[in-house]
């Protein structure tokens, strides 16, 4: 039984601590909450400098090649600092769409940009509110024309590239879906910024008017590729969950053994005891549920589908945990703007909302298990 | 990452497995619905227990000289999965003596008592229970009251224990007892061992919620121990206690309840219709077994995450602490949600209810698995203090003579 990181991935982890909590400044971090900046510049500079966004590129795409556990790794750090960056659009959702559907022309001419820092980019799935399904979609990817309209887009201000699930014909099943692959700087894309529920990872609205796109993979495999995206991306994201959760039990810890009500520390009430005691306990369930994940994103494995969504559920639950009983334990105080409650409780609703809602996600969990039950 | 065994953990696998045959009947795929069969008799356990012992495998991780292997827990883990797929009586009977009795006894016992002991427990010739909970005394242990006096060179005592599982057919018993009732709780305590044969000591068992009785009352009318069953000093109990207790969430911690889970409630939605059709593609369905299915994973990888530890040859983390508070309320949640899935037939039970019963003797055992071996607030307070570091609760009664505290009911 080998159920963990290997040394050298915990060194990993511990210098990618150590960076961040040296590059991430709070104080950047209230710039880009206060709309003043769409993200934090230098500490995305400074990551693309160490090579995370390019951890699991090939090297001859400019990437370090390593494997996934190692990006797991550091996305639990980067949801730890809540890192302001669109890391996530870029590795989990665009990269890993060019990895899995990219000719050898689009890989070749996108990996080594996104590896280097000089190309961010995302997924364009939903139009409005509602789930996406297959019907749902009605921006038309034809004759390299792209036309329609994407809301919530992810870093979609930040972007440079996006992938835009697309109708290319008439059937309304998923099988009239693919991906486009767009410039954003192209003619014909409009964009505006959206007010977000968390403005450390802001949303926009992408208008695109009959603008150049090339597909992104087999016409009519859009829905399928968007999946096998969505459960790779998800076991990233809980890894970030997992790091912001960890960070929320810390904090509600400190400030319980700090704060003295009654004559004594907070922290020595049952009630607190309890509920940080239930935090650590979500927590635990989805970090080794997300390690399952890791072993089946890092080997392909089979089970993948089913490790994701596990993955996905467990670590969305245990961060809305972490994040709202933490701000609940730090009284008034964490409902200050100033206390960095709320903005994991804002991350701690954007990520869960991210790829889709629990909803979704435990469907298809029930899906899988139906199936490994049918065979 | 990885699920495979070392290349040494392999090849005891291997032993393991190849003894196992030779010694005993491969479960069929069938065996485990059977429930029909005849259960194994006591006379059975011990069979399987002294054939066990022969070899070492009664208790792996003990020295070679106590009967055991010598070898690491990741050899006892590994030992346990390959028995559990072979047809053997379950070892129930002597986990607590082994998990707890019988290793406090190694760390305070006189030599020629340990020597006494320890074999015949091993080979399941004697069972032993433990005698520390009392009607006023449960997740307070400390607070309890049977009284052991000196005589000479014994002990009279006189009290009653609770919640004593197996007390009916136990051969020894690990008894706490107060020593000096003028001392703070902590520091008045004793330890000893007797037989429950004993003259003046009565068992008699508890029926439970659920029915069955496993548990027994135990009364102490002037029961006489001799001073050479004294385990630690006088005044020592609760420190000899502790290492009882360690050896005890070990124990319980591994696992329980475990027989109900999702894949039961996922064969039960297969069958049946609810009002918009069948069970299992009903959304509210499907969320609620997802829910319950995340929660089993994560546990199934948590044990995942100490057996690595300990194939490292390191100690577990604290992870391994949350295994009986997440099983105990996930068993009585997912199984009162199947009985509202049976709806009316949901109010049966046994042979007369859907699934012979299964979801509602869960749902009927369910709050006793909450609240043995440490109920689920002992457990958080476990959990906040041991692992987060958090402050103990005020303890009002801590320095104050145990006969100066007020009683309550």
């Amino acid at each position: 039984m080998n159920f963990d990181f290997s040394d050298e991935q915990k060194l990993l982890r511990e210098q990618a601590r150590k960076f961040l909590a040296d590059k991430s400044s709070p104080d950047a971090r209230r710039v880009v909450l206060e709309g003043k900046q769409g993200h934090d510049a230098a500490l995305w500079n400074a990551i693309s400098e160490m090579g995370w966004l390019g951890t699991v590129i090939p090297e001859t795409h400019g990437g370090l090649g390593l494997g996934y556990l190692e990006l797991c790794v550091i996305a639990e750090e980067l949801g730890r600092v809540l890192a302001p960056v669109p890391f996530s659009s870029t590795v989990y959702l665009f990269a890993e769409a060019l990895l899995a559907a990219g000719s050898e022309g689009q890989k070749s001419r996108l990996l080594a940009k996104v590896a280097t820092g000089k190309g961010i980019g995302t997924l364009a799935r939903a139009e409005g509110p509602g789930a996406v399904t297959p019907k749902s979609i009605r921006t038309v990817l034809r004759n390299d024309r792209l036309s329609g309209r994407k809301v919530a887009v992810p870093d979609g201000m930040e972007a440079q590239f996006a992938v835009v699930l697309a109708r290319t014909g008439e059937e309304t099943a998923e099988r009239g879906l693919s991906l486009a692959l767009v410039d954003l700087a192209s003619h014909g894309v409009r964009r505006r910024v959206l007010d977000s529920i968390d403005p450390t990872r802001k949303h926009a609205e992408i208008v695109f008017d009959n603008v150049d796109a090339e597909l992104l993979g087999p016409m009519g495999e859009g829905w399928s590729l968007m999946r096998r995206v969505l459960d790779r991306a998800a076991v990233l994201m809980a890894f970030e969950q997992i790091g912001g959760a960890d960070a929320c039990l810390h904090m509600a810890r400190e400030f319980a053994l700090d704060r003295y009500a009654f004559g004594r520390a907070i922290a020595s009430f049952q009630a607190i005891k309890h509920k940080l005691a239930d935090i650590y306990v979500a927590n635990e369930l989805a970090r080794s549920n997300a390690y399952f994940g890791a072993w089946a994103l890092s080997t392909d494995a089979r089970e993948l589908p089913l490790a994701a969504a596990a993955a996905r559920i467990s670590a969305t639950q245990a961060f809305n945990i972490a994040a709202k009983e933490s701000t609940q334990t730090h009284g008034g105080v964490g409902f200050t703007w100033e206390s960095d409650c709320h903005l994991y409780l804002r991350r701690s609703a954007a990520l869960a909302l991210a790829l889709g809602p629990q909803r979704v996600w435990k469907d298809r969990l029930v899906r899988e298990l139906e199936l490994s039950n049918a065979t | 990452m990885d699920f495979e065994d070392t290349d040494a953990e392999a090849s005891f696998r291997t032993e393991v497995c190849a003894w196992l045959s030779r010694h005993a009947r491969q479960k069929q795929s069938g065996d485990v619905a059977d429930i029909a069969a005849v259960p194994p008799t006591m006379d059975d356990a011990r069979a399987w227990q002294a054939t066990k012992a022969e070899r070492g495998y009664a208790r792996i991780t003990w020295p070679k000289e106590a009967g055991g292997l010598g070898g690491s827990p990741m050899q006892q883990i590994i030992f346990n999965q390959e028995e559990a797929k072979f047809d053997v009586p379950s070892g129930h009977a002597f986990a607590i003596g082994l998990g707890m009795c019988i290793p406090t006894l190694m760390a305070y016992a006189a030599r020629e008592m340990i020597d006494r002991h320890v074999k015949p427990a091993l080979r399941g010739e004697e069972i032993w229970c433990q005698l520390f909970s009392e009607p006023a005394a449960g997740s307070d242990v400390a607070g309890l009251r049977t009284r052991a006096q000196r005589d000479g060179d014994a002990w009279i005592v006189n009290g009653q224990k609770i919640w004593t599982s197996g007390a009916h057919y136990s051969d020894y018993g690990l008894l706490l007892a107060r020593t000096d009732f003028s001392a703070p709780k902590h520091k008045g305590l004793t330890m000893f061992f007797l037989s429950m044969k004993s003259h003046g000591v009565e068992i008699r068992p508890i029926r439970q919620a659920s029915g069955g009785a496993n548990f027994n009352e135990v009364f102490f009318t002037d029961v006489r121990i001799p001073d050479a069953q004294r385990l630690g000093e006088v005044g020592q109990g609760w420190t000899v206690a502790l290492t009882t207790l360690m050896h005890e969430r070990l124990a319980v911690g591994g696992g329980g309840g475990g027989m109900l889970d999702v894949k039961e409630l996922l064969a039960l939605a297969r069958n049946l219709e609810v009002e918009d059709g069948p069970a299992l593609k009903n959304a509210v369905v499907r969320e609620r077994i997802a829910d319950w299915y995340v929660r089993s994973a994560g546990l199934k990888y948590t044990t995942y995450r100490t057996m690595t530890a300990l194939s490292r040859g390191q100690q577990p983390g604290p992870e391994a602490s949350i295994a009986k508070l997440v099983v105990a309320s996930k068993l009585q949640d997912l199984a009162a949600f199947a009985l509202e899935l049976e709806g009316e037939s949901g109010a049966l039970a046994g042979e007369d209810a859907p699934e012979h019963g299964i979801f509602q003797s869960g749902w009927l055992s369910a709050p006793g698995l909450r609240i043995a071996g440490g109920t689920d607030e002992i457990l958080r307070n476990i959990i906040a203090e041991r692992v987060l570091g958090l402050p103990q609760d005020v303890r009002v009664d801590k320095d104050v003579p145990f006969n100066e505290l007020p009683g309550g009911r």
